[in-house]
This record gives C-alpha cells, sequence and structure tokens, in this order.
C-alpha cells in the first residue's frame, strides 16, 4: 500500500504553550470582524430583498423557455430532440401539423403541447444545445414555485411568456421558401 | 446574617423581588441575547451575516426561536426511561440559575445589598451547586437510552469532575491572599484595595501587591480555561461534539426540553463570566477606586449603586464576547488532550500555585 | 448451403478489401460484399426490385486480371489466384456481378472519395427540413452523410425549389425537395404493386418524381413506398408527426388483420403503438405488407378500451377487481350442468390461448365450442380472404373440421334455453357472429373478453379487458401452415390481462391449480399433448417461424417474386 509519511512538525516550548497560537487566531479573528463590520467584506445578497436579476450574465442556465422569432412565428418545430436528450426526461412534446390556412403552413410541424416538469429539469442546457431551430433557450428565470406538482410543469404558454421573442437567429423558414 | 428564624415578610419581598429581577429580567433575557451575540458575532468573524431578518438587525430572533421551541412537538422517544428525561433538562438550567445567588452585583440599592444571598461561603457555595449540573448531562444520556447521548454524557462528566479540581483548587490563592470567602466584602476589598488582576490603587499598589499578582494571573488563567470546561464550550465541548456524537447528551432532545439543555449551557456561561469578575476584575467596582463605598455597610448614593450594577454586567458581557470569541478562534481538543491538560498541567499548577503564594505570603508578611 | 442437393453453380474467386471469398456466379457485387462484411452504402438498390444503379452511391473500386501481351502468361501466386489490374473508374456494385478472380476495394481512395462526391451532390438540393422530417432517426441521407459526407455545404446558389407537402394518395405525402431520384418507389409500385402512377418528370436538377395526372397511389400497398423510401420525400399520412422514431420501442411481431400472419415490426412507446412496420419474411410477405393491416393498430389506443374488470351490478356495470370479477364469473359457471354452457373462442387467438380455451371448455363441462369466421376478399398480393388470423391454430387445437359451424347450433341452443350461459373470448357476438341482442338477453349468464367496450360486453354478466395483438405472447398459425410468435411490446392498458391469463384464472376458480405462469408454460402444455407442436419450445421460435403444416396454400406475391429472381431481375 501506498504510503505517505508526514512529518509531524516539531514544536518549540513557546509553541507548546499554545497561547501563542491561541492569541493569533484571536488576531484573525478580530481582522475578520472588523472588516465584515465595516463593511470592507463582501458578504451574502439579501436575497428576497436584493435579487440576482440584473447580475445574471446572458448565459445564465436558469429555466428552458421557449422563443418566437420576430415576427411572432413559434420557433420550436417540435422535432423532439430536447425531448429525446433530455436526461431526467422532463420534457414531453405533443405534435401537430400546422393548418394548410396558417400563415406558416410551409413550416408544417409545430408543438401542440410543449411540456416542461421543472420538477425534473435539472437546467443542464442540453435542450437548448441540441435544439436545431434555435427554439428553446435557458432564460434567466430562477425561482420558479409551486403548490403543487402540477403547477410546476410549465405549459406552452408559460414556456413562450418565460422565453419572449428573440432576434438575430438564423431564420431559415423565413427565406425563399 | 439575622437569623434564619427570623426572616420578616419585608426581607422575604425583598429577596423575592431580587431573584424575580436578576434571575428573569436580567440573567434570562442575557441568556437569550448571548444566543444571538453568538450567532451575529461568529457571522461576522466568518465573513457572514447571521440572522438579521426578525426585528432591526434580527434583535427578536430571541422570540422568534423561544416561540418555535415552545410551539414545536414535544417527542419524547419510545425507548427513554421517561422519568430522568423528563428531569434531566430542568436539572441542567436549575443549578445554572441557583449560583447567581451569591453573585453581588452592585453595591448597594436604596440601602439593600445588591446580593440574592449575602452568604460567607459563596465561591464553595457556587462550586457545590454548580456540581449538580452535571447530574442533568448524565441523566440525559443514561435516560435517552442511545449510544450516543450515552457516550456524551460519560464524557461530560469525567470532563467536569476533572476541572472542578483544577477550578477549585485555582481559586485559593485568591482566598489565600485576600482571606475571605464572602464574595460581597471580596469586591468591596478590591474596589478599595485594587482589583486582583490589576493591583494599581490602594494598598495593592506596592511591591506586595505586584508579586502577588503573579499566582492570581495564574489562578485566572487556569480558572477561566476550567469555566470554559466546566460549561461545556469550545474548544472543550466534547460532550456534545457533533463529528463523533451527533448532538452529544442532547441528542434525543427536541422543542423546548431541547432548548432547557440549550439556555441552561450559556446560563452557566454567564453565571461563570460573573464569577470570574467577581473574583478577579473587582465585580462591580470601578477602577482606580472611583466611587468606591468606604466599607460594605457604608451607604451609597443611588447613582453609585446604579452606575456599579451597570460596571458589573458591562464587564459581564465582555467577559461573555470572549466566550464566544474563544469558540470562533479554536479547534476543539482531542479527548485525552483534554484530560491530559486538566490532570497532568492544570491540577499541578494549581496546587504549585498555592504553594507559591504560601511563600510569597510568608515572605511578604 | 450442400452443393449435392442443388444444381451445381460455378464458383468464383472474388478479392474483397484484400481477402478472397467464393460466391456463386452471378451474385451482384453489392450482395458478395454484403455477405463478405463489408456493406456497401446504397439508395437505389434493393433486393427486392429491379436495379436501375441511378444512385450512384454504391460505387466501389473494381479490378480484373491485365490482359497478357501476346505471348505472354500471367503467373498465378501460391493460391492460384491471378494479379489484379485497378480499374481507374470507379463501377456501380449493384447491377455488375462478380466475375472469376474480380477485385473490389470497398474502403480504398476512391471509393471514399466517390461516396463523398456522390453525398455532396444529393445534398445539394436537399431542404434542411431534418427537425421536421419524419424520416429522421432513419434517413439514409442522414446515415451517410454522417459516414461518408461534408461537414459543410460549399453550395452558394439557390436550392432548386420543388412541390412540397403534396398528398400523391389518401395515405402517402409527398415532399419532393427531399426526393433524391432512387425511384424505389415508382420502381414498386410497377413491379410489386402492379400500379405504376409515379414517375419522373423534368430533368436535371428539375427533376422532379409525380403522380400521374388524374391518378393517384391508392393501393392496398402504397404505405411501402415509404418504408422503401430512404429519405424523407415519401411519408405516411397515419405516422406523420406522430412519434419520432427514436423514441420507438421495437417488438417483432406478426400482423393479425388476416390469415397472411404478415411479420412486422411494432413501433410502440409508453404503452402506446405508433406504428406497424413490415418485416421481411421471404417465407410469408417478403418484406411487404398491406395498408389495411398496416393501420389495423388504432384500435389499440382508442378510448373505448377496457381497462379494468366490469361486474354488472343493480346500476349497471361497475369496476372490479380481477379476484372479485373471477370469483363472479367462476361461481356462476359453476352452477350450470353439462352443456349448459357454450364456448365462442376466435380465430384471432393465439394457439396458446386456444388451448387455454379447451381446457376452460372441459371445466365447465361443455362440448359447445366453436370460433367466429370473418371472411373478407383475397387479393392477388398478400391478403387471404381468411380475416383471421390463426384459423389453423383453432382448427388443430380445438379439433374444428368447418370453423363456425357450431354457431347456429349454438344459436339455436340459446333460444330453445339448452345452453343457459355464453362465454365469449375477445369476440363480438352481436356484429360479428350473427347473434342478436335477444339472444343474449335469454342468457343466464354472459361472461365476455374483449379490448374495447362493444354491444356484447354491454350485454355481458361479466366483462374482463383482454389485450390486443401487441400486449400479448403467444404463437399463431398463417394459412401456409407456419407457425410465428407474437411478441409483447409493452402491457396493455390499466388493470388488462392477456386472454390465456384470464382462461387460466378461470380454469384455476372453477377447479384448481395448472402449474401454468407464463405463455410458454402453455406452449409446453401444447406440445405435450397436440403431437404437431411436439418438441418445440416458445421462446426457440425463430424470428421468421417454422413451417408446421403442409396446406398447399401459395402466396401470388411470393410467386412472382421467386419467378423475377430466378431470371435475374432481382436478387431477391
Amino acid at each position: 500500500m501506498a504510503t505517505i509519511v508526514v512529518k509531524r512538525p516539531k514544536l518549540k516550548w513557546w509553541e507548546k504553550l499554545y497561547l501563542p497560537a491561541l492569541i493569533g487566531g484571536i488576531g484573525v479573528t478580530i481582522r475578520h470582524f472588523v472588516r465584515t463590520l465595516t463593511g470592507r467584506t463582501k458578504v451574502t445578497m439579501q436575497y428576497p430583498e436584493e435579487k440576482w436579476n440584473d447580475h445574471l450574465p446572458e448565459w445564465y442556465r436558469g429555466a428552458p423557455a421557449l422563443v418566437t422569432d420576430e415576427q411572432d412565428r413559434e420557433r420550436c418545430v417540435a422535432c423532439q430532440l430536447c425531448e429525446f436528450i433530455c436526461p431526467p426526461r422532463a420534457i414531453t412534446i405533443t405534435p401537430e401539423e400546422i393548418a394548410s390556412d396558417d400563415k406558416w403552413a410551409k413550416v408544417e410541424k409545430r408543438p401542440r403541447e410543449f411540456e416542461i416538469d421543472m420538477i425534473r429539469c435539472i437546467y443542464c442546457g442540453l435542450c437548448e444545445e441540441v435544439c436545431p431551430e434555435q427554439a428553446i433557450f435557458l432564460r434567466q428565470e430562477y425561482a420558479i414555485t409551486g403548490t403543487s406538482r402540477a403547477e410546476m410543469v410549465h405549459d406552452k404558454k408559460k414556456l413562450y411568456e418565460i422565453g419572449g421573442k428573440r432576434v438575430g437567429l438564423v431564420n431559415k423558414w423565413n427565406a425563399l421558401k | 446574617m439575622p437569623p434564619i428564624a427570623s426572616i420578616d415578610l419585608a426581607s422575604l419581598a425583598i429577596s423575592t423581588a431580587k431573584i424575580i429581577g436578576l434571575v428573569f429580567l436580567v440573567i434570562m433575557p442575557m441568556v437569550a441575547y448571548s444566543v444571538w451575540a453568538e450567532r451575529r458575532v461568529s457571522a461576522a468573524i466568518q465573513d457572514r451575516v447571521g440572522p438579521n431578518r426578525v426585528g432591526w438587525a434580527g434583535l427578536l430572533q430571541p422570540m422568534a426561536d423561544g416561540l418555535k421551541f415552545i410551539l414545536k412537538e414535544d417527542f419524547t422517544p419510545g425507548h427513554v426511561r421517561k422519568g430522568y428525561y423528563w428531569l434531566a433538562p430542568a436539572l441542567t438550567m436549575i443549578p445554572s440559575l441557583l449560583t447567581c445567588a451569591v453573585l453581588p452585583f452592585g453595591s448597594r440599592l436604596f440601602g439593600e445589598k445588591m446580593v440574592i444571598a449575602d452568604l460567607d461561603v459563596g465561591p464553595l457555595f457556587v462550586f457545590a451547586i454548580a456540581s449538580l449540573s452535571v447530574y442533568g448531562i448524565v441523566l440525559a444520556g443514561w435516560a435517552s437510552n442511545s449510544k450516543y447521548p450515552f457516550f456524551g454524557s460519560v464524557r461530560s462528566s469525567s470532563q467536569m469532575i476533572s476541572y472542578e479540581i483544577a477550578l477549585g483548587l485555582s481559586i485559593i490563592p485568591l482566598l489565600m491572599i485576600h482571606g475571605e470567602l464572602n464574595l460581597g466584602r471580596l469586591v468591596q476589598e478590591q474596589a478599595v484595595n485594587g482589583w486582583a488582576l490589576l493591583p494599581l490603587w490602594g494598598e495593592s499598589l506596592s511591591l506586595k501587591g505586584f508579586v502577588l499578582a503573579i499566582p492570581v494571573f495564574v489562578s485566572f488563567l487556569i480558572f477561566t480555561t476550567s469555566i470554559f470546561a466546566e460549561t461545556n464550550r469550545l474548544p472543550f465541548d466534547l460532550p456534545e461534539c457533533e463529528t463523533e456524537l451527533v448532538a452529544g447528551y442532547h441528542t434525543e432532545y427536541s422543542s423546548m426540553k431541547f432548548a432547557l439543555f440549550f439556555l441552561g449551557e450559556y446560563a452557566a456561561m454567564i453565571i461563570g463570566s460573573g464569577l470570574a469578575v467577581t473574583l478577579f476584575l473587582g465585580g462591580w467596582s470601578l477602577p482606580f477606586g472611583w466611587l468606591a463605598p468606604e466599607s460594605t455597610t457604608a451607604e451609597v448614593p443611588l447613582w453609585h449603586g446604579l452606575v456599579h450594577i451597570g460596571a458589573f454586567f458591562a464587564k459581564v458581557i465582555v467577559f461573555i464576547v470572549f466566550f464566544i470569541w474563544v469558540r470562533w478562534c479554536l479547534p476543539r481538543f482531542r479527548y485525552d488532550q483534554l484530560m491530559r491538560l486538566g490532570w497532568v498541567w492544570f491540577f499541578e499548577i494549581a496546587l504549585a500555585n498555592i504553594a507559591l503564594t504560601a511563600i510569597l505570603l510568608a515572605i511578604f508578611k | 448451403m450442400s452443393d449435392e442437393q442443388k444444381p451445381a453453380v460455378e464458383m468464383v474467386d472474388v478479392q474483397i478489401d484484400g481477402e478472397w471469398h467464393q460466391f456463386p456466379k452471378g451474385t451482384r457485387m453489392i450482395e458478395a460484399c454484403r455477405q463478405a462484411g463489408r456493406d456497401v452504402p446504397h439508395y437505389c438498390y434493393h433486393p427486392k426490385l429491379s436495379s436501375p444503379g441511378n444512385c450512384r452511391m454504391c460505387l466501389v473500386e473494381m479490378g480484373m486480371p491485365p490482359r497478357p501481351r501476346p505471348g505472354e502468361e500471367l503467373k498465378p501466386d501460391e493460391d492460384g489466384h491471378l494479379p489484379i489490374q485497378w480499374i481507374p473508374r470507379p463501377a456501380i456494385a449493384c447491377a455488375n456481378t462478380v466475375a472469376p478472380n474480380m477485385g473490389i476495394r470497398t474502403d480504398s481512395e476512391l471509393t471514399r472519395a466517390c461516396r463523398h462526391g456522390v453525398m455532396e451532390l444529393l445534398l445539394i438540393n436537399h431542404p434542411l427540413d431534418c427537425p421536421i422530417c419524419d424520416q429522421a432517426g432513419e434517413c439514409r441521407l442522414q446515415e451517410f452523410s454522417v459516414e461518408h459526407g461534408n461537414g459543410a455545404s460549399r453550395f452558394r446558389e439557390n436550392k432548386v425549389k420543388k412541390p412540397k407537402n403534396v398528398a400523391i394518395g389518401p395515405r402517402v405525402r409527398l415532399d419532393d425537395e427531399r426526393c433524391i431520384m432512387c425511384s424505389r418507389c415508382i420502381r414498386f409500385a410497377d413491379e410489386i404493386a402492379d400500379d405504376p402512377v409515379l414517375g419522373f418528370t423534368d430533368r436535371g436538377s428539375h427533376t422532379t418524381l409525380a403522380v400521374h395526372p388524374g391518378r393517384e397511389l391508392a393501393n392496398n400497398y402504397s404505405l411501402n413506398t415509404v418504408d422503401i423510401c430512404p429519405v424523407g420525400a415519401l411519408t405516411s399520412n397515419d405516422f406523420r408527426f406522430q412519434m419520432r422514431v427514436w423514441f420507438l420501442k421495437e417488438t417483432e411481431s406478426i400482423c393479425t388483420s388476416c390469415g397472411r400472419g404478415c411479420n412486422l415490426t411494432i413501433g410502440g412507446r409508453e404503452g402506446e403503438v405508433h406504428r406497424l412496420t413490415p418485416r421481411q419474411n421471404d417465407a410469408v410477405n417478403s418484406a411487404w405488407m398491406c395498408d389495411h393491416g398496416r393501420l389495423n393498430f388504432h384500435y389499440l389506443n382508442s378510448e373505448l378500451r377496457l381497462t379494468d374488470p366490469l361486474i354488472r351490478g343493480e346500476a349497471g356495470h361497475e369496476t372490479a377487481t380481477w379476484a372479485q370479477a373471477l370469483k363472479t364469473a367462476a361461481a356462476a359457471l359453476a352452477g350450470f350442468g353439462p352443456n349448459e354452457v357454450a364456448v365462442i373462442a376466435s380465430g384471432r387467438l393465439t394457439n396458446e390461448e386456444l388451448f387455454m380455451a379447451r381446457q376452460f371448455a372441459a371445466a365447465v363441462k361443455s362440448e359447445f365450442i366453436d370460433i367466429v369466421p370473418r371472411l373478407g376478399e383475397a387479393d392477388d398480393y398478400l391478403a387471404a380472404a381468411d380475416r383471421n388470423p390463426n384459423t389453423l391454430g383453432a382448427k388443430l387445437i380445438l379439433g374444428l373440421e368447418n370453423p363456425g359451424a357450431g354457431l347456429k347450433s349454438i344459436r339455436d341452443g340459446i333460444a330453445q334455453g339448452r345452453i343457459k350461459a355464453l362465454v365469449a373470448l375477445q369476440e363480438n357476438l352481436v356484429d360479428d357472429a350473427g347473434f342478436s341482442a335477444g339472444d343474449l338477453g335469454k342468457l343466464e349468464f354472459l361472461l365476455a373478453t374483449y379490448p374495447l367496450a362493444n354491444p356484447t360486453a354491454e350485454a355481458a354478466d361479466v366483462v374482463l379487458p383482454g389485450a390486443g395483438f401487441a400486449e400479448k405472447r403467444g404463437s399463431m398459425i398463417n394459412l401456409t401452415g407456419r407457425l410465428q410468435r407474437l411478441n409483447r411490446a409493452h402491457a396493455g392498458p390499466g388493470q388488462t390481462r392477456e386472454p390465456w391469463e384470464i382462461l387460466r384464472d378461470l380454469i384455476q376458480e372453477l377447479g384448481g391449480g395448472n402449474g401454468i405462469y407464463r405463455a410458454d408454460d402453455v406452449f409446453a402444455a401444447m406440445a405435450a399433448e397436440i403431437k404437431e407442436f411436439a418438441g418445440l419450445k416458445l421462446a426457440d421460435l425463430p424470428a421468421d417461424g417454422v413451417a408446421l403444416l403442409d396446406t398447399g396454400e401459395t402466396v401470388p406475391l411470393l410467386d412472382r417474386e421467386r419467378e423475377r429472381k430466378a431470371k435475374g431481375v432481382i436478387v431477391g
């Protein structure tokens, strides 16, 4: 068995007295105490009053949500790749065909139901990564609460509410089709 | 001291008022707020915020905690010895509060001595009663009928017995020097002739005073350390050491019964601080003989009396903060180190200290 | 294959990727490579169809011995093989046959470059439809693009626009932009389904698959074009956007819509069947199946499914536990004398279930047991007139000479009051067996099992939910006498049980245990009793079944296939 011999430091007699270390320790704690009291130490955010909202980076991985494009088209085409990749199987999609009289009939497919069970979601972001349509993004929404299991399931409406409109993405369905 | 048989209603009422005033209006709130102070101070030391939600700066947190403790389910596990299990928390709390009877927390107010019982054997009474709190812990461990509490109580009893010896021996030099066991007169002496640790005025401002301050300082170190051990505070809180024993002797307790253990610990800490202040730091007296009464029987103006009470509690609070501070500075001792420190070092040093004091007293007759 | 029994076929030596193999003369190069374990990617080639060689995906590097100069002899090596001179231009592997001393390289520089180039050209006009395309996940274009394609497109022009989302038939949808012009569907419609309505119009980049004006792809085999389409150009209206293929759990089973017993794969997910696709079995269905059988599964996902045992109470049917329902049924049946109970089994039951039905009839001391015949129209391809999948099994196990002949006497018996109780196993007596509600009303006790709510169940005193074909395990004998196995894709909804389980439990309630815990146990008991099954085990049945009985029945589609194979038109 591999062993590592750790050499025990040989203490001087005054070190053995314990008091110098004690006084040193008190010195350290006093320094921290004073710094905290004078506000020189950064302490925890006071959460419900202060929120993360403004401090979160754009790439923060909060609740996954669906987005629409500039023309309010729902970007999701219900390819179900996110449902497939989702490690905790939080996503359930029911696809449907877009009616032929719809403005976006050429896209052919969209989700009828898109549900993300936020109890299951682990915010891994694989859905965003796998999405070939740039339709699902992890947004800054992080305080997800509910009083029942059913409330914790985000349906399509809620997902678009969180996701909102997203511009500057590839709009492949709009071009020349 | 009036004879016991002649206790009249007036003195009974005065005593009752003093008991209620001291215990319920001062000590108990201090217990509650020392918990708050402990949490805030430790938070500041550790770069945190601490409880700041209930009331301004969290000042109502102790009330909220108390309310929570009262409202929580008082669960008695099925495997415990019920009678002893119920008795143990009370036995921890009561001795802590009893010992405050002999502490002089002020000079005089309205012509009354500011001490509940002006005994001539003050320190002995304190040690006698304080020893009783070990029964609470032992009973808690035994009655819980569970291994961690049991270990905790065994540790606790041996620890307390060990350090009681050092504690007792450590103050003997002080008593030898003053030749006095009445705490009230001890404080009066210090008020006039310099504190035991601060011999800078009165009679002690002499070679003898300075030389005798050496054994007193040693006494003070041993006494303070032993108080830590007696009150089960870090670095000597092995009976409730969570990494080894879950929560030690009160593992099986919940709700207000647990709170009694908790409060008992803090009460013991306050009383311990009070004793240390009384013995070594001049009790209620101000330094350099300011506002010191001429004798224990001399009349004291009202505002002097109030200042003295304030001085006492100010000193106690400083001492409590010191207690708290030490807890967040030091790691916990190992059990064998604890025993070694108690029996090999403190016991011997305390004995030697007594001998040294005796020799010094003989020299500086 | 033993050569002594077969007419001697000349074997030729072929070197594939440096190793010498022997193949019968006439073997296509692509088949030779497949047999040697070197799969050649392809789109247009299909062993059951002719090989036009138009996709160019199967290009391989080929070589033959060089032609010696006059007076020079080629020197064979120690194994007798001549040196190979590699031809600088690639050849398609699907339409060429192997020749003596031929060399094939499936992994050479040239071959890889060919595949890379073909993929790039095929993808030039291909739309980025994968997220909405039903083929995604089983698309050859996707697979070969990963294996042989380029990571990015160099094409900077506009893609050619073609018709999308065109209904070319009642069941098939066409997306011309996705089409890679392999012509498999055209050949299938022409060669197999004898319905040549598909063809290419326009030329070059604008070549478009189209259905003949005024016609549509409506024949009963049209959905096979969806299966063989290597991309998502043809999709099934029925399966369209229902479920992505990568979610489907595939279970090998057989079709129960007629006596043919076409082999199929059940694609299901989380207790729901989403599609059926044919599974190749050259003794039964080649690689095809009819649209009727393929779509005949939706009733399994119906809202009418029975999910709990029901007992008729005072206020109509009430849900009950299995224990209650079985006890009630057994108590009622035990009260009748010999031949007062009739059992109507079904030609849709597996052999195991029929065997248990026979045991059950014996347990209630009944001689009245028959099945409901079900006749349809046979076509000239696969569909058989007998629409019961296991008539042969019923004949063999129940000892019926003429299935359905006993139904009239049962009806009469009920009318005369001789038969007081009836047990209907997975049959709807009112609609299918000619029983009237009045007949059923005369019964003192009616027990019905069925997957769906129906008039018979409505009239029954005890209703037991029986599993559908995708939810049970067992075996059936098709019209050519082939014993094939059904596998369970998933458990039925709710409290549903397989019919053999129901019968076993009823027999146990009536008389005691019989040591049967699995469908395999029933088969073992059956094999011990019925000599035709002797020596067989349910679990050991091969995926394509075993020939059990000789019925002389032939399948028109298979006959033609053999003919074409003999002519060398197809590989087969």
